[in-house]
């Protein structure tokens, strides 16, 4: 399968990215490791007209220790954030996160920035960053501003980033100790999940995020407060869909999907209640 | 759109349209055919190759995105005398291939595995293989023709 043509240029800052993608309308799409919107474009599910390739903003790709979060450039690459050694430490739920992403060839192309501005409801990465608390930066023709994760996904693909804006880093508390939890249920090895469960408990502190169980990722916020006010991990786990509004498809029913989530809360709060 | 790569050690210049898949280039421009085309939907790892030391699937990569980069394909493997790679001597020595179609993707994917992890575990393979599938071995031999090239090497 070939892509429909295209036009394709090359950004050469972040600055020139959104100058480029301005310019060239609500048709360009920006481009980094492609392994979200590469797979739709040969299905013709996408056809841009205009690629600005962002890919090779080297400035864009780190992660670094900002105190109390971690800062990660948009551009790091799954395999980079899987194998960071300051992650390991501070956020060790979101390196194991981007370990079940795809598969190591697909890890060492595409990109955490590209995973959550594409916003697609059954990756790993939004879900687990929005369990986390993280706040997005977006850069745009005006300057940077920050979006809570909460805030960021709006439904189906689709985002509160503006068409000229681009998501340059991912700010992410740093967990301080919380016990986590990364739960995938999927039938092969690099599917998408099923249902996924991204958890971090402390105390009576907790978040926990949804992956495949709505149009976009989903913040369980109704376990997290069964949580803070004493209730038992069984007890919160059975709230595990109240914030979900899952869709069937050929994997799982609605009821199916439901059930998965309230087994893999559970286990997800076990683990991490640990 | 004018790309430079550098294939198996060879520099190539090329215009290519920036739709072309760097499996299409590699396989139709320079005609190195040893790189498979299987699932073309990211999936199955046959068209794995290495894209600056690392397995990707070239399904899934525009040639505009190597531009600049150096490639290894299954074709690149062997010395030039012709002995073959230590993961292709045990590929063979241990019968890891039955119809050989995903056996190209399965060395690079292995190759890079080992780069970046030289003594996995068998549970290692197995999930530093998940990108890659087999049709006909049930995975058993490829595992161990994995683990026996970590120790050789």
């Amino acid at each position: 399968m070939i892509p429909a043509a295209f036009d394709y240029v090359r950004a050469e800052s972040a600055e020139h990215a959104i100058s480029l993608i301005g310019q060239h309308g609500e048709d360009a799409k920006f481009i980094a490791g492609g392994h979200s919107l590469l797979p739709m474009m040969k299905l013709r599910m996408a056809q841009p007209s205009v690629l600005v390739d962002i890919g090779r903003l080297a400035d864009l790709s780190y992660i670094r220790d900002a105190g109390d979060h971690i800062a990660i450039g948009a551009l790091t690459r799954h395999m980079d954030v899987e194998k960071s050694s300051i992650l390991a430490e501070h956020v060790p739920l979101l390196a194991h996160a981007a370990s079940h992403v795809g598969d190591p060839q697909v890890r060492h192309r595409g990109t955490i920035g590209g995973s959550i501005a594409h916003s697609d409801s059954a990756s790993d990465l939004p879900a687990t960053t929005l369990a986390l608390g993280a706040t997005y930066i977006a850069q745009g023709p005006n300057g940077t501003r920050e979006i809570a994760a909460a805030d960021f996904f709006q439904g189906f693909f689709t985002t509160s980033l503006e068409p000229d804006e681009m998501l340059t880093e991912i700010r992410v508390p740093k967990m301080n100790g919380a016990g986590w939890s990364f739960q995938k249920f999927n039938r092969r090895a690099q599917d998408w999940a099923i249902v996924g469960v991204a958890a971090w408990r402390r105390g009576n502190d907790s978040g926990v995020g949804l992956v495949n169980m709505g149009s976009t990722p989903v913040l369980a916020t109704s376990v997290a407060s069964a949580i803070s006010s004493g209730a038992s991990v069984a007890d919160a786990a059975e709230l595990a869909a109240a914030d979900a509004d899952p869709q069937k498809d050929l994997n799982a029913s609605v009821e199916y999907r439901v059930h998965l989530a309230k087994v893999l809360v559970r286990r997800a709060l076990e683990e991490s209640s640990k | 759109m004018q790309i430079r790569v550098t294939v198996n050690g060879t520099v190539h210049d090329s215009d290519v349209e920036p739709r072309t898949l760097l499996v299409h280039y590699v396989r139709e421009v320079l005609g190195l055919t040893g790189t498979n085309i299987g699932c073309d939907t990211s999936s199955c790892g046959a068209c794995s190759l290495h894209l600056n030391g690392e397995a990707v699937k070239s399904c899934t990569v525009l040639a505009v995105q190597a531009d600049g980069a150096e490639i290894t394909t299954i074709e690149g493997m062997a010395a030039a005398d012709g002995t073959m790679h230590p993961m292709q001597q045990a590929f063979m020595e241990n019968h890891a291939l039955q119809c050989g179609y995903c056996t190209p993707g399965m060395v690079m994917a292995a190759t890079s595995l080992l780069k970046e992890n030289p003594n996995p575990s068998e549970e290692e393979v197995r999930i530093g293989l998940e990108g890659n599938l087999c049709r006909c071995t049930g995975y058993h031999n490829i595992v161990q023709a994995v683990l026996a090239a970590a120790g050789g090497e």
